[in-house]
């Protein structure tokens, strides 16, 4: 398949404003971060959220711990692809129990992602509270879930892509809309 | 070429570097799990692996079991000395009576070498090898591999011995088999009625002699003297094997600064390997039993982890 992009939603300086806003209203919600950790979902959703985790460390002056989770074997679609997909590490070297977790995505669609990182991490423990953080809301929940803190909504078509760049991976960051043009 | 789009794993002969190293990797975030509280991931609910082993074992299959729990398998096993196969029944009609109960694979041992091929060719169940007579013992192969790359950091150009009966030893063929995709030089050492004619056509060295076949290198693999294969009298006596074969503390000397020392278990202690070297930490037995469970688990999550319309045959 081949894509084209259709349009920049957002570049380098409005991924760091959302993720300045995102940190705030974390610190606020939880009034402050000290029981706070971090976990991405991979694969991008981990630079996020060492990104965020800065982000947090600039505002009260205490970085959370980060860790990566690999949701792989928690997915519900495993039987229905072709061959099975590629399993990596789980990277969480903290103990879960007792935490808020903040759960970081760049972009949250189905919901399917989202549910198999929730099933993951109880495995890893018992947190206190479980939050969602995205940069990126598409629509088109296909499960009861609701990020807690959002970049930016992006009222999409099922068809469209939204790919989030990440410096770490990709080079640079932005987020940009793509379709298929063959 | 993918691990995941062949039916069966019969052996490490006919698979490839890239397979291998996808099955290697795949077993460290499988160790990882192993070491959690909660030992269980949702990723095979709903799979059937059921083991039969023709010949004793109760490690192989036991790793087997709880690496298919550990995915959320179902495993079961046919206990053969207490089946039909006790009144006569042929292995196909066995092994059809099985696929009817619907497993999606069979982990299967025979004294026999071939059995599995045979089988894999009579059943539309996956079939993994778990040791076929003196031909392969592919998972015990990729432990091994796996445990060697843990300890070492690569494979590539690593310097192995295996020591003992290596005609009678699937385990010794698998890993020459695997191992030689990666480039290790490659030795085997052994009375000479015990190492198989023509073996330097696997690009392997013999050696008659302990001390000259473990200068310099980086692992060592002793085989259990297998006191059920010795029909012919293939060597004097186990007092002369001990004498002459038997790995001591003071034979790493001769091997490189930190070479380790690996075995498939049983150990008959005192016999292929000394109790002192044994307990020491280059021993690695230990550490091979647990990579064992997260090789077979990551084995069995690439055969059934995906869709199966994928798959060649």
């Amino acid at each position: 398949m081949k894509f084209r992009e259709k349009a920049l939603i957002m570049d380098e300086a409005a991924i760091r404003r959302a993720l300045t806003r995102i940190a705030h209203e974390i610190n606020e919600a939880n009034k402050g971060v000290e029981e706070v950790a971090l976990v991405g979902i991979r694969r991008r959703g981990g630079p996020l959220a060492h990104q965020l985790a800065s982000q947090i460390e600039n505002i009260e002056g205490i970085k959370p711990p980060v860790g990566v989770l690999d949701i792989t074997l928690y997915r519900d679609d495993l039987t229905t692809l072709g061959p099975a997909p590629i399993v990596h590490r789980t990277e969480v070297d903290f103990d879960v129990t007792g935490k808020i977790i903040v759960l970081v995505d760049d972009v949250i669609f189905t919901g399917r992602t989202a549910r198999a990182a929730l099933d993951a991490l109880m495995d890893l423990g018992r947190p206190k509270r479980i939050q969602l953080a995205v940069l990126i809301d598409r629509g088109h929940r296909e499960l009861p879930i609701k990020p807690d803190f959002v970049g930016k909504n992006v009222p999409t078509s099922r068809e469209e892509i939204v790919s989030v760049c990440v410096e770490e991976i990709d080079g640079e960051n932005k987020v940009i809309i793509e379709e298929v043009i063959e | 070429m993918r691990f995941d789009r062949r039916k069966d794993l019969l052996g490490l002969r006919d698979i490839t570097r890239e397979e291998i190293e996808v099955i290697l990797g795949t077993a460290i975030p499988m160790k990882d799990i192993i070491r959690r509280d909660v030992k269980k991931v949702p990723a095979l609910r709903g799979k059937g692996v059921i083991t039969v082993f023709y010949e004793n074992s109760t490690r192989t299959r036991t790793s087997f079991e709880l690496a298919g729990k550990y995915l959320s398998a179902d495993t079961s096993n046919l206990a053969v000395s207490t089946s039909s196969v006790q009144k006569g029944e042929s292995l196909k009609d066995t092994i059809k009576t099985i696929e009817m109960m619907g497993p999606d694979v069979l982990v299967m041992r025979h004294s026999c070498s071939g059995a599995p091929h045979y089988v894999a060719r009579n059943t539309t169940m996956r079939v993994i090898n778990a040791g076929d007579g003196i031909n392969e013992h592919p998972t015990q192969a990729l432990l091994d591999m796996y445990s060697i790359r843990e300890r070492k950091g690569t494979l590539e150009g690593l310097k192995v011995a295996i020591v003992g009966d290596i005609l009678h030893s699937r385990v010794a063929r698998s890993n020459i088999f695997g191992l030689s995709k990666f480039g290790c030089e490659l030795r085997v050492i052994g009375p000479s009625t015990l190492i198989p004619p023509g073996i330097d056509k696997l690009g392997v060295k013999a050696y008659a002699n302990l001390e000259s076949g473990l200068k310099g290198v980086d692992v060592i693999n002793v085989l259990r003297i297998q006191k059920e294969r010795q029909h012919g009298a293939l060597f004097p006596s186990i007092d002369e094997y001990r004498e002459l074969y038997m790995i001591r503390p003071e034979h790493l000397a001769l091997a490189a600064d930190d070479a380790i020392v690996l075995h498939p278990g049983p150990m008959n202690r005192g016999i292929e390997i000394s109790t002192e070297l044994a307990e020491s930490p280059r021993c690695i037995v230990n550490e091979q039993v647990s990579n064992g469970v997260a090789v077979r688990m990551a084995i069995l999550y690439l055969m059934l982890g995906g869709g199966r319309d994928e798959i060649a045959g």
